[in-house]
């Protein structure tokens, strides 16, 4: 019964004049969109355009007055000197964390790829951090790092005195960079291991009967073949590292000063601690701009460093 | 490169290794033993790598001074209903954006890709401002609807994109032959052939959602409303540090769950996110 309708359905449907296969397809493809599409204007264009809105206000909560003042948040940030401090320590974060990041993935592909027996267990557990819950490894990591923590205290072991890591602005930075390295690096380095592995065998061979030696191999071979992958996970890294946030949060709340308050950390302190939404939508603006002018840059760069087959 | 490795590089190699997994495998044993260490014990000096006495009056006192059980099923039931949200969403989109010619289609791409340059910190002002007037500020609907409709579903739906692509036409030719109408070519066709592409979407949506930080701290005011990452920094002291042993027991039970799993799971975890269509 259901079928027999089913079919003078489609076939009705077949033989109407307006419904084409294009039509319904066209249809069938909007409807299919349409939740991602709602949700990009309602959650994001819809908000980028508020936030350039707001930069353009000086935003008092407490009195609940909302005044356009044109440019003058946008002076602001340039005559805000705590924000050349903040915009230092974003860029030694995210250059730290990127040049470690892939430079350690590279490292741990490498050695992955080998034919060890055991290495899958290597995988896993180089690996299992990306899984353990970010704040729950920050916190095992601060408390690892406290004064009389237990890195001192293994340093202290070995006849050295450590510092005070997350008071101090050197190795505060370096703290924040480290952890988040040794979190994520693994996701990186999975995707570097895929692209060795996708590295045909016959190019070695052919390298090695050759006489090139192993480096040679891999700075010829290797590295323009997967440079493809180099590139989107530079992407993806710089773009995350500028995301940066629970770390900094409950490591060192942006101290000891400004040291290690990276601009998401200053954005959020202005908006949500000290209410000055005018000026925390103009460090938005900043940060969007940021974003996607490294994002473009690196696009362009693609064209020039990237080796592809075809 | 390939070539047998001698005995002694193997040895160098393992060595190497061993002693590069310590920053990786060893912060997590230190959570887990020192939540069990009494208190006088946990900055003892020799550090004990292992407990020498156990204290686990610890972990009833995580459930004494905060809702934690609420907290712990307001994690999951928001990183579940996330996770199966953004399925649906980025697999219809993403299959729609490989498969169906519509009009505009490559514009409309264009601007879901503009998800991928913002992130959410940009826009978390206005958001902050939207549900404050829907009267969603303290509820958990900001931290459901925007993953699943906005920005950081459309990494997801790029997945999905790159996936549908590659299937072979002639699948869905013979189904249209048979009469099947594109929601059936999707649901009965396309989609079952997409399990691996859906199961990495699955395993780095649910991790994005359980590790959110800024979003909970700037919508969630009280306790019963926490989700885990946020409730973890809440067990301080009167003068606002931090209580080490319950944060450390708390985050044991945050992390261990989701690291069994892992584990059991693990070849499908590493695979899956090696083929998210990254490739290039």
């Amino acid at each position: 019964m259901a079928v027999a309708q089913e079919n003078a359905r489609a076939e009705g449907r077949s033989f109407s004049p307006f419904w084409t296969i294009a039509r319904r397809d066209s249809l069938a493809g909007f409807l299919f969109i349409a939740p991602q599409l709602v949700g990009i204007i309602a959650f994001v264009l819809i908000p980028l355009g508020l936030v350039f809105w707001y930069s353009l206000h000086e935003w008092n909560v407490l009195a609940n007055t909302f005044t356009y003042t044109g440019g003058q948040n946008y002076r602001m940030l340039i005559e805000d000197e705590s924000l050349l401090e903040v915009l230092g320590a974003t860029a030694i974060f995210s250059a730290g964390l990127v040049i470690l990041n892939m430079s350690l993935a590279l490292l741990l592909a490498v050695l992955l790829n080998q034919k060890l027996a055991g290495i899958a267990i290597f995988r896993t557990l180089f690996f299992s951090p990306v899984v353990v819950s970010l704040v729950a490894w920050t916190i095992v990591w601060g408390f690892l790092l406290q004064k009389n923590g237990g890195i001192n205290g293994m340093l202290l072991m070995l006849g050295i005195e450590g510092p005070n890591w997350l008071r101090e602005e050197t190795t505060a930075m370096i703290s924040v960079i480290v952890v988040q390295v040794f979190k994520n690096v693994g996701l990186n380095m999975i995707l570097f291991l895929a692209a060795l592995q996708g590295v045909p065998k016959e190019l070695y061979e052919a390298a090695r009967i050759d006489g090139a030696p192993a480096f040679k191999q891999f700075r010829r071979i290797t590295l323009p073949l997967i440079s493809p992958t180099i590139l989107l996970t530079s992407i993806i890294t710089i773009v995350g590292s500028l995301q940066v946030f629970a770390q900094i949060a409950v490591l060192t709340q942006g101290g000891p000063g400004l040291s290690t308050t990276v601009l998401v950390y200053y954005l959020y302190q202005q908006a949500f601690q000290f209410h000055f939404f005018g000026y925390g939508s103009t460090l938005s603006i900043l940060l969007f701009a940021i974003v996607a002018i490294l994002t473009f840059a690196q696009w362009q760069m693609r064209k020039r460093i990237v080796f592809y087959e075809s | 490169m390939k070539a047998e490795l001698s005995p002694r590089t193997r040895t160098a190699l393992y060595g190497l290794m061993c002693v590069l997994l310590i920053p990786f495998v060893f912060p997590t044993w230190w959570m887990v033993t020192s939540s069990i260490k009494p208190i006088s014990d946990i900055f003892a000096f020799p550090p004990q790598l292992i407990p020498q006495s156990y204290d686990w009056t610890t972990y009833s006192k995580v459930f004494e001074l905060q809702p934690f059980v609420r907290q712990y099923w307001n994690s999951a039931y928001i990183a579940a209903l996330v996770t199966v949200g953004t399925m649906v969403v980025s697999s219809m989109a993403g299959y729609a954006f490989a498969r169906i010619r519509f009009p505009y289609a490559n514009t409309i791409f264009m601007i879901v890709l503009l998800g991928l340059l913002i992130p959410s910190e940009v826009t978390i002002v206005p958001l902050f401002q939207m549900f404050l007037k829907a009267g969603m500020v303290n509820t958990h609907w900001p931290l459901i609807l925007v993953p699943i409709f906005g920005a950081p579903s459309v990494f997801a739906t790029f997945v999905m994109r790159q996936f549908f692509v590659t299937l072979p036409a002639e699948l869905e030719e013979a189904a249209r032959v048979d009469g099947l109408g594109r929601f059936k070519i999707f649901a009965k066709i396309a989609l079952p052939l997409a399990k691996p592409a859906l199961a990495s979407v699955a395993i780095f949506t649910f991790l994005h959602s359980w590790n959110l930080f800024l979003e909970p701290i700037v919508f969630l005011s009280s306790a019963e409303m926490f989700t885990l990452p946020q409730a973890l920094t809440q067990y301080t002291d009167a003068y606002g540090g931090p209580m080490w042993n319950i944060q450390l027991a708390a985050a044991t039970l945050t992390a261990l769950p989701v690291l069994i799993v892992f584990v059991i799971a693990q070849k499908q975890f590493v695979e899956g996110l090696a083929h998210t269509g990254l490739k290039g």
